[in-house]
C-alpha cells in the first residue's frame, strides 16, 4: 500500500530521515513514535506526498511518487485521510461543511443522512452547525477524524491526534481509529504517548515504528 | 445550498463556491473598482458613439455640398447671380444649383443674430447652394470660370474645414475606443492585484483544500467564480449609474447646435449592457491567470 525503498528526506543540506525501507500493508495498524522533532510529521507527510523523498523511492498505492503531477497527488489524497495535529479547518464553514469538504472538492454528492451518522459516530451531532473556532480541542480532533474518513479512504494517517486532549478523549479517539482498522483501513498514528500504545495492544495487532537517529526502527506486534 | 448576499443581488452558492472565505477588503475593492471602471466605460462608449455620429453627419452634410457666395454692388448682383447659375448649369459634376431665398439666409443667420434680423439693412451676399454628383466637380476649373463670368463669385467647397473636422471627429472616436481598452486593462490589473492579495491571504485555505484532495482546477475555480461575480456585480452597478448619468445629460436641442448630444440614440442604448459582460470576462481571465500562477508557486 505504502512502500519506502531506501527512502530519505533532507532539507537545506540537512538529512532529517534516511535509509527507510518498510511497507505499510493494507489493513495494518502502526504507531509511529519517537521524541519530538525526530521526524514523525515528516514521515507522515511523505506518506501522503505533502513532501517528496529526496533519496530513494516512496510508492503509494503502487505508484511512484517521484515526479507525480499535482492532479495525481490530489487524486491520491482522496484515498488517504489525514488527521493533523492542528486540524486545519476552514473557519468560515460549519462543522458539517468542513467534514464534508473531501466530498465537495471531489465533486461527490453529500448525503445529509450519512453525514449526520458520521458526526454521531464521532459524538458531534450537536455541533453540526457550529463553526470550528467554537469547538473544544477534543471536538476539533474528532471533527478532523470524521473529515479524514468521510471518503472511506484506504489509509488513515493521524499526527498526534491526542496531543491536545485529555486521557478520556484520547481513549475515545483511539477507539474510533481501532474501529476503522477493523473495517479494513490501514492506520498510522504518530504519537509519543506510550500509555496510549499500551492501551491499544489489547485490542489490535499494532506494530510500532520508532524513529531514532534519523532511521525507522520496526518493532513487532508485541508491545 | 446556502444563500449569500452579494452587493445587490442574491446569488445562490454551494459549498464549493464558498470554500474561499469572504474577505471584506478585496471584495469591496473589486466591486468598487469594477463599478467605477464600468461607469467610466459608459462615458467612453457614449463619447465614441457621439463622435461617430458627428463624423457621419459632417461627412454626409458637407461631402456633397458647396456654396457660391456673390458679393457685388447691388445693381450687379442679379446679373452676376444669373451668370454664375449659368456657369454652374454647364459644369460637369454639378447636380443642382439654387439661389437661397432671403428667408433661408435669415434662418442660417438666426443662431448668431436672433430671429428679428433686419436682412434688408445688411449688405449680405447672395448665396447659391450647389449640390454635387457622386463624381464631384473640378473646383479649380470652376473657380476660374466663375472669375471670368461673375467676378464677385467665390466658391466655397467646404473641403478646407470639412477635412479637419472629420479628422478631429475620427480622432475623438479613436480616443473613446482607446479609453475603453485602457479601462478594460486597468480593471484587469486591479482585479489581478485583488485576486493575488486574496490568494496570498488564503494560503492556509489552499493548503487545507489540497490536504483533502482538491485539484488546482477546483481551487482556482473557487477564486475565479468569486471574483467574476464581484466584477460582474460591480460593473452592473457602475453601468446602471453611468446610463442614468448619460440619460440626464442636457439634450442637444437644449444645449445648442454645437453639441451633438453626448449619449446614446435608439438601439445604441443596448451597447452599455455589454460592459458588465466584458467586465466579468476580464475578471474571469485576470483571476484565472493570477490563481494558476499562485497555485503553481505554492507547490
Amino acid at each position: 500500500m505504502i512502500e519506502f525503498h531506501d527512502a530519505g528526506y533532507g532539507y537545506g543540506g540537512r538529512e532529517l530521515l534516511t535509509e527507510m525501507s518498510l511497507t505499510l500493508a493494507p489493513g495494518s495498524f502502526h504507531f509511529l513514535t519517537g521524541p519530538s522533532g525526530t521526524g514523525k510529521t515528516t514521515f507522515l507527510k511523505l506518506c501522503y506526498r505533502e513532501l517528496q523523498a529526496t533519496a530513494g523511492r516512496v510508492s503509494i498505492f503502487d505508484e511512484d511518487t517521484r515526479g507525480m503531477e499535482r492532479d495525481d497527488v490530489a487524486q491520491l489524497r482522496r484515498r488517504i485521510g489525514v488527521v493533523h495535529q492542528d486540524c486545519q479547518f476552514l473557519d468560515h464553514l460549519s462543522v458539517a461543511e468542513n467534514v464534508a469538504l473531501p466530498l465537495t472538492v471531489s465533486g461527490q454528492p453529500r448525503d445529509d443522512g450519512d453525514l449526520s451518522d458520521l458526526l454521531s459516530w464521532v459524538g458531534l451531532s450537536e455541533q453540526i452547525n457550529a463553526r470550528p473556532p467554537e469547538l473544544s480541542g477534543g471536538e476539533r480532533q474528532r471533527a478532523a477524524l470524521a473529515r479524514a474518513v468521510i471518503m472511506s479512504p484506504d489509509v488513515i494517517l493521524a499526527d498526534e491526534p491526542t496531543g491536545n486532549v485529555d486521557w478520556e478523549m484520547s481513549l475515545r479517539l483511539l477507539q474510533l481509529l481501532i474501529e476503522l482498522n477493523r473495517m479494513g483501513k490501514t492506520v498510522v498514528i504518530a504519537t509519543h504517548d506510550l500509555h496510549l500504545i499500551r492501551q491499544a495492544k489489547s485490542q489490535v495487532a499494532a506494530r510500532v515504528l520508532r524513529i531514532s537517529n534519523r532511521r525507522i526502527q520496526q518493532s513487532g506486534a508485541d508491545l | 445550498m446556502k444563500t449569500i448576499l452579494l452587493p445587490f443581488l442574491n446569488f445562490s452558492e454551494s459549498t464549493s463556491g464558498r470554500v474561499v472565505p469572504p474577505s471584506g477588503f478585496t471584495a469591496q475593492l473589486t466591486v468598487i473598482t469594477s463599478a467605477a471602471m464600468a461607469f467610466l466605460a459608459v462615458f467612453a462608449l457614449a463619447l465614441s458613439m457621439a463622435t461617430g455620429r458627428l463624423a457621419e453627419r459632417w461627412g454626409n452634410e458637407l461631402a456633397r455640398g458647396s456654396t457660391v457666395r456673390i458679393s457685388a454692388p447691388a445693381e450687379q448682383v442679379d446679373a452676376q447671380v444669373a451668370a454664375a447659375l449659368k456657369v454652374l448649369e454647364t459644369t460637369p459634376g454639378v447636380a443642382a444649383a439654387r439661389l437661397l431665398s432671403e428667408e433661408e439666409e435669415t434662418l442660417l443667420l438666426e443662431p448668431w443674430f436672433g430671429p428679428d434680423l433686419p436682412l434688408d439693412t445688411l449688405p449680405l451676399p447672395a448665396l447659391i447652394d450647389v449640390q454635387e454628383t457622386s463624381d464631384g466637380f473640378d473646383a479649380e476649373g470652376l473657380r476660374l470660370r466663375l472669375a471670368g463670368e461673375a467676378p464677385g463669385a467665390v466658391l466655397d467647397d467646404h473641403s478646407r474645414w470639412r477635412k479637419p473636422l472629420l479628422r478631429a471627429a475620427e480622432r475623438l472616436r479613436f480616443l473613446g475606443v482607446l479609453s475603453l481598452i485602457l479601462i478594460a486593462g486597468v480593471t484587469g490589473g486591479m482585479i489581478t492585484l485583488a485576486a493575488n492579495a486574496a490568494l496570498a491571504a488564503n494560503g492556509q485555505v489552499i493548503r487545507t483544500l489540497r490536504l483533502v484532495g482538491a485539484t488546482d482546477r477546483f481551487i482556482a475555480g473557487a477564486f475565479v467564480r468569486r471574483f467574476t461575480l464581484r466584477g460582474l456585480s460591480g460593473a452592473l452597478i457602475g453601468t446602471f449609474l453611468g446610463m442614468i448619468a448619460v440619460a440626464l445629460l442636457p439634450s442637444a436641442d437644449e444645449a445648442g447646435s454645437f453639441l451633438t448630444g453626448l449619449g446614446f440614440v435608439g438601439a445604441q442604448w443596448l451597447w452599455p449592457l455589454a460592459i458588465p459582460v466584458l467586465a466579468a470576462l476580464v475578471a474571469f481571465a485576470a483571476t484565472r491567470v493570477a490563481a494558476s500562477q499562485t497555485l503553481r508557486r505554492l507547490m
